[in-house]
């Protein structure tokens, strides 16, 4: 069952649109919010909202790597792998995390407070390398650097 | 036309295609992957590369994907292009490095379009070292495997199931190369047409779980072209078989009928030949019991029975053979035959052969459906009476937005382009129906209401194309708006089509049905008009006699007949159970031919095992009009045999000798000269005589495992028996090549050993097969016009204390011999009673609670079903096993059943 | 306002890099130009433009005007302009800048444009993790339509626009103008068929155009100041000037406005600084990830789109990727076709099937496990996901750096072949 609130906020996400399935991944994202991800069923939820099949929403879902179809940590950690970050050290960065969160690269850590995913070019390639928390943009990384953000996003390590 | 240069070679092909249409109508084989001939151009394997020239100049050319490269006056082509060559051949390669390689136990081995594309492009070794991606299979229900390993990313499958057919439980998920094709979640797939994934997929991603459990090779099956028997529309089909079990059924195309797909009742319902159910010796009853007994024996007693000169009444059935029917009718005499309707029924489809046989609106092929561009359906649930006719429908109601796609310079081919000029608009599509039906997604508006308020809905609409009809009394605006809009909506067009039938039970629907195309045609449109009949020779037995057993009561109970002969017909599925007990009680012996066991074969002094589709040859007459021959695959091990064979070895002991037939074709024959409205029937495939270069057509390959096989010595088969019926021999030995199309046994062309060979069987890809499609239309339209119908019914009241009970017809279940198929069990729906939501609530009943219903003396408790469309007052019946009421609609009493003490 | 008659896409931006608010934009000059134009006529527009000689900043280099011509203006129905804001091609961050620093001089050049096309509805499609440029476009939006200059009728010219803001979530090949039209109808972002070109058949199957954000804000100065004046910005053929970026260890990174045609060198060793203390330049990637590799032979190489072409890349984004001399050169080619490989929409074989086995081949020499025939192999990939041969252009890009590559670092190759390993990795 969707939530009120995520009923509302894809109702308004209908509205601006002229055929219901425009919004599907809008509604998607209404239901991430909500949640962190998208479960099974609320997918079926918003598929019915959109008067779409579940399997035609689905396979717009998995599409979109931003669309979470597995269960995500509280915060997730978004590391640029592409090339002027590689060049300038996301590996290193990488390997900091995955010490801290004791988890590799795809994964939750096991307190379920850290999930950390590759993502392409963030397009800030004159402050590589950088990475991404919830939504913010941290440049100019070090290892040193990553910890303090870690610790600024409320990891107890 | 076009004039197109091929390695120089200059050639003629048809304006408007793609090139790749045109080089295989050519004959040249280009590789390809996602084009497929109904479903068109997509783009996506770049399989189909050709190279292009701009003109004499060029030496270095263009690599092009011929599959959307429309043809040019002109144009200069290479497929032989060294660099072409070789990108094909790397396409196959990128294809082969992730398939499994997993040919020699995978059910597609043989006959798999990836293995004769690999082979074609010449690509052998696989240079990808590294490790190949693996996905988790899904359970899709009793008729399709699934085994995603073996993806190419065609994208055929979504394309057929969700873009040609309507479905929406299969999509393609996830993106790069983990893209992937199933369900949101493991199930059965839901279309009624998903077995023709079967048939699509170019490899074995998809592939028949029916055939799985007796799986034999291709190349190991016997087959020959036979028609479906589940429904009405008369599907070409190639039934399989080994050792005595019918294996499986594939599509036979046909242009004219159902082109490249059938629906899951027709691919899945055979095996009822291999059920439990048939009736495989004569049985004589002795006491209660039967007793099975030789086939000498059981003439022995027939021929005293109907030796000594009693007066015989014979039963036949639309789902018999023109030819048995025909046989009954000759051993009774014209005067004592029925086919076997029931009374009902009878109304019905006299009516539909008096509109079909003096009304100026032709019936279509489901060609000419599918090139409709304005259709309304009046009352026809035809995803459930005639699912291939559906499917038809369903590409129909794409023609209009194709239209204005086509006017964008939009190629009707490109598929992905007309995609997304059309965004899935669909029209111009009305419907009429009791509830809402799987046609409802691409109406533009649909009208619900009882049988008699379709039949208004359908008067008014007559009305507004022809001003002299009377004035419909009493509609309400909406209504009326919506009539003035469906009358303009097919008025506008260049091929109207309405499609109705007897799934309403209505006449009044027949008959307005029948207003709006004459009136059509008086303005001078050259307008269709479709009447689907249920069974798959519903018209055949109309045209010979047309009387319903409530007749043949009459005649019964007046006394004077000693024997009744029935075949291929359970009357007590066309009764009530009583009066069909009377009726069988009036006779002093009882005569059942049929292949499988009902309640009529039990009640009868004597059975004998009649063939079923497979095991006999004989012709059918489709809705449509059309006169089919079906062959037969193979000969049974015992005294199975055609029921016209049986009444004339009847006779043949008795020594009444009224039937002197040697062969099929002289009944065929009698029966054409006998009634004028079979005049045709010979025409509809060559006679038993046709020879090839003196040789009758192979039904096995010669690439059959057995006698030539290496060890053969020690392979002792016995000689295989004479078919006198047809041009067929039981062996591999005979003709291998193309034989005329109504004899064709199977596709194959060397290099093409998958079901893509059919396009080397067309005169044109995706157009006719060579020497034209098969059968033969027996009914023409007539110039003048017949009177149009003038009475319509009056308006339909909810009653206070009754419903109107309306038939509801369902795919599984409805019909008599798919019912018996172990694989559709599961899927058969379970017997309930559809209510609209507003009549549960005032029943207080919840969905799935036991409601009572009573009608014609008959108690029934039936689930309840909440069934979108229905209007209050208006219950839906299935016809289903278990729901016993014959006559539908009928008014009667509903009630929620007691609950059970807390 | 200083600077804008040489600078006009970023002389207003703030040192502090918050946005241009909108009356700081006004003050500028802003929405001027959005006058003029509604009085001009949208033919005349579409003149001008092309006069202009504006190409596309999305990578293709267009003429925009010429793309607007095709758009039929008598055909009834809707009409739809989209500004392409899902900047994602690696080494590119040119767009980001305009749309945090100035996103008004966005909307007024996208109201501009639907004017000239008759279009009535409009759409920013901008990448999920531009969250400041999120923040910041739907401010300017909300302050646009406050102020009337969009919405039903704007300034009582009779001409009403409504832009919406999408915010897309992920897949670089969004940016691919049809994939994107397919996300923003909610379906997945796989190209379509072309032709027909979205100017006839695009979003809903109705007309449309789809530009990049650079492309758009350059639409106002055009309008304000004449097709003559842009075309006299640029030190080439190509109109206006052009944001240049460096990224790589040079010694100052960043991004700059400066007339088209600026010479590759002056770019890189004037504004970025050139390399970095100790390193020396090896290549550079010229355009974002999916042009050829250039290098200090091409300083002289103006950066336009046709003078770049004739060098043998393309000037793409215009955004350059410098790639130094202790930076394996197979590793970045790995970097760059897993980057490719994994952001294919799996729609056609060569691409889906293809890139994969790059990546892994590229895997393959640089951890020391060459085989024979692996360059052989990369080779075919090369020459076979070529324009033509594969569906959109994602895949023949992919190949650009892969097949100069092969050229430019034949010795490298051979080297990790020769010693199973990288010796660049220590
Ligand atoms: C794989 C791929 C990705 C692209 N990504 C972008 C992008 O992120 N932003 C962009 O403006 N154009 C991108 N393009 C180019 C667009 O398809 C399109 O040409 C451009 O938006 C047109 O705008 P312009 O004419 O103003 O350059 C991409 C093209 C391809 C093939
Ligand atoms: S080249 Fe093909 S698979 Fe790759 S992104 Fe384009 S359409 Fe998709
Ligand atoms: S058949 Fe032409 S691209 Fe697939």
């Amino acid at each position: 069952m969707l939530s009120n609130e995520e009923r509302m906020e894809i109702e308004e996400e209908l509205k601006a649109v002229p055929f219901k399935r425009a919004a599907s991944i809008d509604a998607l994202k209404v239901v991430q919010r909500h949640r962190g991800w998208v479960d099974d069923q609320g997918l079926k939820d918003v598929a019915s909202m959109l008067e779409m099949p579940p399997s035609e929403l689905d396979g717009v879902a998995t599409f979109y790597n931003l669309i979470f179809r597995r269960p995500v940590g509280s915060h997730v950690i978004l590391v640029c792998n592409t090339i002027s970050c590689w060049m300038m050290g996301c590996e290193d960065l990488l390997k900091r995390l995955t010490e801290r969160l004791g988890v590799p690269l795809g994964s939750t850590s096991a307190d379920g407070g850290f999930t950390l995913l590759p993502v392409p070019c963030l397009g800030a390639c004159d402050q590589s390398p950088v990475m991404m928390v919830d939504g913010k943009l941290y440049g100019n990384l070090t290892p040193e650097k990553v910890d303090e953000v870690l610790k600024e996003n409320g990891w107890k390590g | 036309m076009a004039k197109i240069l091929i390695h120089g070679k200059e050639y003629e092909v048809a304006d408007g295609q793609n090139l790749l249409q045109a080089c295989l109508t050519l004959g040249f084989d280009i590789p390809y992957f996602c084009w497929h001939p109904a479903m068109h151009s997509a783009g996506a394997c770049r399989q189909c590369a050709v190279k292009v020239f701009r003109d004499e100049n060029d030496t270095r050319g263009r690599i092009i994907m011929s599959c959307v490269t429309p043809v040019a006056e002109g144009m200069r082509v290479s497929i032989d292009d060294a660099e072409a060559k070789a990108f094909r051949e790397n396409v196959v390669e990128w294809l082969m490095s992730n398939h499994p390689h997993d040919c020699p136990v995978c059910d597609e081995g043989g006959e798999c379009h990836l293995q004769d594309m690999t082979q074609m492009t010449g690509h052998v070794y696989r240079r990808f070292r590294f490790k190949k991606r693996t996905y988790r299979n899904q359970y899709l229900g009793p008729l399709i495997n699934h085994e995603m390993n073996r993806c190419i990313q065609c994208y055929r499958c979504v394309r057929f199931y969700k873009g040609y057919a309507g479905g929406n439980d299969l999509d393609a998920f996830a993106s790069r190369n983990r893209v992937y094709f199933g369900r949101s979640e493991d199930g059965a797939l839901e279309s009624p047409f998903s077995g023709n994934l079967v048939e699509v997929c170019p490899t074995g991603v998809f592939t028949d779980k029916t055939f799985r459990a007796h799986f034999t090779r291709k190349w190991d099956l016997q087959t020959a072209p036979s028609v479906c028997v589940h429904c009405g529309v008369g599907c070409n089909t190639i039934p399989g078989e080994r050792y005595g079990e019918l294996r499986r059924i594939r599509n036979r195309y046909n242009g004219e009928v159902n082109g490249y797909f059938l629906c899951d009742r027709g691919r899945f319902g055979y095996e009822f030949v291999n059920s439990p159910m048939r009736l495989k010796k004569a049985v004589i009853k002795n006491g209660e019991g039967g007793q099975a007994v030789s086939k000498e024996e059981a003439l022995k007693l027939i021929a005293r029975m109907i030796g000594m000169g009693g007066k015989v009444m014979a039963i036949g059935s639309p789902r018999a053979s023109v030819e048995t029917n025909f046989a009954l009718r000759e051993l009774s005499g014209a005067e004592d035959f029925y086919s076997g309707f029931s009374r009902q029924e009878a109304a019905l489809v006299s009516l539909v052969v008096e509109v079909m046989a003096n009304g100026p609106a032709s019936s279509p092929s489901l060609k000419e459906v599918r090139g409709a561009d304005a259709v309304l359906v009046l009352g026809e649930d035809a995803t459930n009476t005639a699912p291939v006719l559906a499917l038809a429908l369903r590409q129909a109601a794409k023609n209009g937005p194709l239209k204005a796609a086509m006017q964008l310079g939009i190629p009707y081919w490109d598929d992905m382009a007309i995609k997304t000029a059309t965004q899935g608009k669909k029209g111009p599509f009305y419907s009429a129906a009791p509830y809402a039906t799987a046609l409802d997604d691409v109406s533009v508006k649909t009208f619900y209401g009882p049988p008699e308020e379709i039949a208004r809905f359908g008067m008014a609409i007559a009305r507004e194309l022809n001003g002299s009809l009377p004035q419909v009394e009493g509609l309400d605006d909406e209504t009326a708006s919506l009539a003035r809009e469906a009358a303009a909506a097919l008025l506008a067009a260049e091929r109207p089509l309405v499609v109705s039938g007897t799934g309403s039970g209505s006449e009044a629907v027949i008959q307005a049905a029948a207003n709006i195309a004459w009136a059509l045609c008086g303005v001078n449109r050259q307008a269709f008009l479709s009447l689907v009949m249920p069974e798959c020779s519903t018209l055949g037995a109309a045209l010979i006699d047309s009387r319903g057993l409530d007749k043949a009561a009459e005649a019964a109970a007046s006394g004077g007949f000693d024997t009744l002969v029935v075949a291929e017909n359970d009357i007590f599925m066309r009764m009530e159970r009583e009066d069909a007990k009377d009726f069988l009680d009036s006779f002093s012996n009882v005569i059942v031919i049929d292949h499988i066991i009902t309640d009529t074969v039990k009640a009868a002094h004597v059975a004998l095992p009649g063939a079923a589709f497979a095991e006999s040859t004989g012709t059918l007459v489709s809705f449509e009009g059309r006169a089919q021959r079906f062959f037969q695959v193979y000969a049974p091990e015992d005294e199975r045999q055609a029921a016209w064979r049986w009444l004339n070895d009847m006779t043949d002991a008795a020594g009444v000798k009224r039937l002197r037939w040697e062969i099929l074709d002289d009944v065929t024959a009698a029966a054409a000269s006998a009634i004028s409205a079979l005049g045709k029937l010979t025409q509809a495939a060559p006679s038993a005589a046709f020879r090839i270069a003196g040789q009758k057509i192979a039904r096995q390959t010669h690439r059959r495992s057995g006698r030539t096989a290496v060890r053969a010595e020690e392979i002792y088969e016995p000689k295989p028996p004479d078919d006198m019926d047809a041009p067929f021999t039981f062996s591999m030995e005979g003709f291998q090549g193309q034989p005329p199309s109504p004899l064709v046994p199977r596709f194959w062309s060397p290099g093409w050993n998958s079901v893509q060979s059919i396009t080397k069987y067309q005169e044109s890809v995706g157009g006719p097969m060579r020497s034209g499609d098969p059968g033969v239309r027996l009914i023409e339209p007539k110039v003048v016009a017949a009177p149009f119908f003038r009475a319509a019914p009056i308006p339909f009241k909810a009653r206070k204390y009754g419903w109107l009970l309306v038939p509801m017809h369902r795919i599984f279940g409805s019909e008599e011999l798919s019912l018996l198929s172990a694989p559709l069990a599961g899927l058969t729906a379970r017997p309930f009673v559809g209510l609209s939501k507003e009549d549960a609530e005032r029943l207080e009943a919840e969905e799935g609670e036991e409601i009572i219903v009573r009608s014609g003396g008959k108690e029934l408790s039936l689930p309840a079903t909440i069934v979108r469309g229905l209007v209050q007052g208006v219950a839906a019946l299935p016809h289903l096993p278990g729901i016993s009421i014959v006559t539908l609609p009928a008014w009667g009493v509903l009630a929620r059943a007691k609950r059970k003490a807390a | 306002m200083e600077g804008l008659s040489e600078r006009p896409l970023t002389a207003m931006m703030k040192a502090d890099k918050s946005a241009v608010t909108l009356s700081e934009y006004e003050k500028a000059g802003g929405y001027q130009a959005l006058r003029k134009a509604l009085k001009t006529g949208p033919v005349e527009l579409q003149r001008i433009v092309k006069e202009s000689n504006l190409r596309g900043r999305g990578g293709a280099g267009f003429n925009t005007g010429m793309k607007w011509s095709f758009v039929p203006m008598n055909a009834e129905g809707p009409r739809y302009l989209v500004a392409n804001a899902d900047e994602m091609e690696p080494g590119t961050f040119k767009d980001r800048m305009l749309l945090e620093g100035n996103p008004h001089q966005l909307i007024e050049g996208m109201i501009i444009s639907a004017f000239a096309i008759g279009a009535s509805q409009a759409y920013i499609f901008l990448r999920w993790e531009y969250t400041l440029s999120e923040e910041r476009v739907a401010k300017a939006l909300k302050e646009a339509y406050a102020k009337g200059y969009l919405g039903r009728e704007i300034l009582s010219s009779g001409f009403g626009l409504d832009i919406r803001l999408h915010v897309s979530a992920g897949r670089y090949i969004c940016g691919e103008e049809t994939a994107l039209l397919n996300a923003l109808e909610g379906r997945r972002a796989v190209p379509r068929a072309k032709p027909p070109f979205p100017q006839v058949s695009g979003l809903w199957g109705r007309p449309t155009v789809v530009n990049n954000v650079e492309t758009l804000s350059n639409v106002p100065h055009i309008i304000a100041n004449g097709a003559e004046w842009y075309r006299k910005l640029s030190r080439s053929e190509d109109g206006g000037t052009k944001l240049y970026g460096v990224s790589g260890r040079v010694r100052r990174p960043g991004l700059w406005e400066l007339p088209m045609g600026t010479t590759i060198g002056e770019i890189f060793e004037e504004h970025a600084g050139g390399m970095r203390e100790g390193m020396n330049l090896r290549c550079l990637i010229p355009g974002g990830a999916s042009t050829e590799f250039l290098t200090d032979e091409h300083f002289g190489v103006k950066m336009d789109f046709d003078s770049v072409m004739q060098a043998g890349s393309r000037m793409g984004t215009g955004t350059m990727i410098a790639v130094d001399d202790r930076t394996c050169p197979i590793g970045v080619l790995r970097n760059l076709e897993q980057f490719f490989s994994q952001e294919s929409c799996g729609w056609c074989t060569p691409c889906r099937e293809g890139l994969p086995w790059v990546e892994k081949t590229l895997g393959a020499i640089e951890e020391g496990r060459a085989r024979p025939g692996d360059l052989e192999v990369l080779e075919m990939h090369g020459a076979s996901l070529w324009i033509g041969r594969t569906y959109c252009a994602l895949a023949p890009g992919a190949m650009e750096p892969l097949r100069s590559g092969l050229k430019l670092f034949r010795g490298e190759f051979e080297r990790h072949i020769k010693e199973k390993g990288c010796p660049y990795r220590h």
